[in-house]
């Protein structure tokens, strides 16, 4: 077990070496350093400090270990626009992000579990296949497109909700959240429901084969048998044993959520670490870039590393097969 | 001519080639010959989109500034119909999204292909050598693939700047790992069978082996996953274009046009971003649908 964990230690810092490499080599060799970090209004005695300061006139390796080091003490470079520290940005911003990836994920569960349980106990009716029509509907969809039609049909033509912006914000524990606001769950539900869809679709999926495989089991035979309701059934039998591949597949799938917010953020114009990057994109604001960069690798790896090590834990052919290689 | 075809179907001795059962087989699915249909359209107005536009959008001398922001259906006054409305700048909707479509389609292919090429040879490596070799290769294809492609080609597009060629070559290294993880479970499952082990016998060369011997056995799920892939491809392609971050504004794509659409959206001009991205869906339906079909006709384990 601790080999297994110290193994996948070992790969997540292997990773973000490299990533951190590839940004710097990205950043330095393919591109102009001087042209990337140091603001273009700046005047030739201030170039030349900053050179001087960021130790551009000495060789790569050392420079990249320079970077290193600042990257350990927090230092990512200042953004040319706000003036600030880059990394203090992007972590402001990561609350917006993960309230709005953690809203789509429980909109994913709640909505696509009563859906394909649904369809799962009426696999031949016409409601059951209008239900999986939506899904593959779902996945086909591009997502800033679905976005977009939102804000057409909800913000503008029928003016029911807010198209843009985080409402009002609510401070809990030092964190600003819009879920415990009216007004900032209005501003909440289009971007959340948009950023679901996808998991929606793929719950449908995952809840329409479950129910169809438990329908079948003797459990449920039994249950019946012993004259409980079919509410009873359902709910508590079947639904207990198809939630354990849902709720599996939709933490793997978290991490895609906050990727793909970077597109639903563009969107709705929700104040997130995603919304930041393309502004920062934008602008050539590229200290912010690189520090998104880093960070974002950085909570990949994190995610990646407790799927695995939860993975291991819930089932044991895992570590045993890591163990054998 | 017919009563001929009619005689040979009817012979008793009939062998169906592997081409007509393919092709029997795919049209059992009705759904799919449409989508088959629409996309063979699909390519075709991407193909000629300079002949078939009613006019072309990018011509200066043509765009007139009057006819901007007609609704669909109104005519110009030249007397052209813009069927599906016009844009901020006057420019025909339908027109637009014929030539999106060629440069949609394109860059989506283009990369699709390399990223096949590049992936497949790969793929193939990593089973034909195996050993540590093989757990290197695919150990990099599982960290890739760990993250999502919007991210992966995210990081790129920051790194490597915009432009077409970048948005290709940020397009294959987002793509070229799934290839490489199919071709090698296909390769490992060919490269025990009898065939390789005479071709081995026979002293062949490697490079022959793995190319005129693996090789065309892998094509199969190969084929599938190009088609499926490249509906991403021109979806993500879509998506960064959208975000400002892919193709530059001189290669108008589909995902630039619904951008441009978003623009004026407020002001209630809700077809210059819906149409093109009804175009979108449409395409990335059929490609689907086709690849779905190709999937089910290819696999030998779902064969009558």
């Amino acid at each position: 077990m601790s080999v297994f964990i110290i193994r996948r230690l070992l790969q997540s810092v292997i990773v973000v070496a490299v990533m951190s490499l590839i940004v710097f080599v990205g950043v330095n060799v393919v591109g102009d350093p001087v042209d990337m970090l140091i603001n273009p209004e700046a005047d030739q005695a201030e170039i030349a400090r900053v050179i001087r300061d960021l130790g551009l006139n000495r060789p790569l390796h050392e420079q990249y270990l320079y970077f290193v080091k600042n990257a350990f003490q927090g230092d990512l470079g200042k953004s040319f626009i706000f003036g600030e520290s880059a990394l203090k940005l992007i972590v402001q911003r990561i609350p917006a992000t993960f309230e709005l990836a953690l809203t789509a994920l429980f909109m994913a569960v709640f909505i696509g579990v009563p859906f394909g349980v649904y369809a799962g106990m009426r696999p031949n009716a016409l409601s059951s296949r209008t239900i999986m029509a939506g899904s593959i509907l779902g996945f086909s969809l591009p997502t800033f497109w679905v976005g977009l039609m939102m804000i057409m049909v909800f913000a503008v033509m029928l003016g029911w909700l807010p198209s843009t912006g985080r409402g009002d914000t609510v401070s809990v524990f030092g964190i600003e959240v819009s879920f415990l606001t009216v007004d900032g769950l209005r501003h909440l539900f289009m971007p959340a429901l948009n950023l679901a869809l996808l998991k929606i679709s793929l719950v449908i999926r995952l809840a329409r084969a479950g129910t169809r495989e438990a329908m079948h089991q003797d459990y449920v035979k039994f249950a019946r048998a012993k004259g409980l309701t079919e509410t009873r059934v359902i709910m508590v039998h079947v639904l207990k044993n198809i939630m354990i591949p849902v709720v599996t597949v939709l933490g793997l799938e978290f991490g895609s959520l906050i990727a793909f917010s970077v597109v639903t953020e563009t969107v709705f114009a929700w104040p997130g670490m995603g919304k930041l990057l393309i502004d920062s994109l934008h602008n050539l604001d590229r200290p912010i870039i690189v520090a998104y960069l880093m960070i974002i690798v950085l909570v990949f790896v994190i995610i990646n590393l407790l799927v695995d090590v939860l993975y291991s834990v819930l089932d044991p052919r895992v570590r045993l097969k890591d163990a054998g290689q | 001519m017919s009563e001929a075809m009619e005689h040979t179907t009817d012979a008793p001795l009939k062998v169906e080639t592997p081409l007509q059962r393919f092709v029997s087989d795919y049209c059992e699915n009705k759904i799919a010959v449409g989508a088959f249909v629409m996309l063979v359209a699909i390519i075709f107005i991407a193909v000629f989109a300079h002949w078939i536009s009613p006019t072309n959008p990018y011509d200066l001398a043509k765009v007139s500034i009057f006819d901007s922001r007609l609704e669909p259906g109104t005519k110009s006054m030249d007397g052209v119909t813009f069927w599906l409305g016009t844009d901020s700048a006057g420019r025909d909707l339908l027109s637009s999204i014929f030539y999106g479509l060629r440069i949609s389609l394109g860059v989506g292919v283009m990369s699709g292909v390399i990223a096949l090429c590049i992936g497949s040879a790969i793929g193939l490596t990593a089973a034909f050598y195996g050993g540590k070799v093989d757990t290197l290769i695919m150990r990099i294809v599982d960290i890739q693939l760990s993250f999502p492609a919007i991210l992966v080609a995210l990081i790129l597009i920051s790194v490597l700047g915009k432009g077409v060629d970048k948005v290709i070559i940020a397009l294959v290294l987002v793509q070229w790992a799934y290839y490489a993880r199919t071709v090698r479970g296909s390769a490992l499952v060919e490269r025990n069978k009898e065939y390789i082990e005479a071709a081995s016998c026979l002293a062949l060369s490697n490079n022959r082996i793995v190319f005129r011997h693996l090789l065309p056995n892998c094509l199969p799920p190969l084929i599938v996953v190009g088609t499926v892939q490249t509906a991403h491809a021109i979806s993500l392609e879509a998506t960064l274009s959208f975000l400002g971050v892919g193709l530059p504004i001189t290669e108008p794509s589909l995902g630039l046009l619904i951008a441009n659409g978003f623009e004026v959206m407020l002001s209630g001009l809700y077809w210059v971003s819906f149409f093109p991205g009804i175009a979108l869906l449409i395409t990335i339906v059929s490609i689907n649908l086709v690849g779905d079909q190709l999937r089910d006709v290819l696999n030998p384990r779902l064969q009558k």
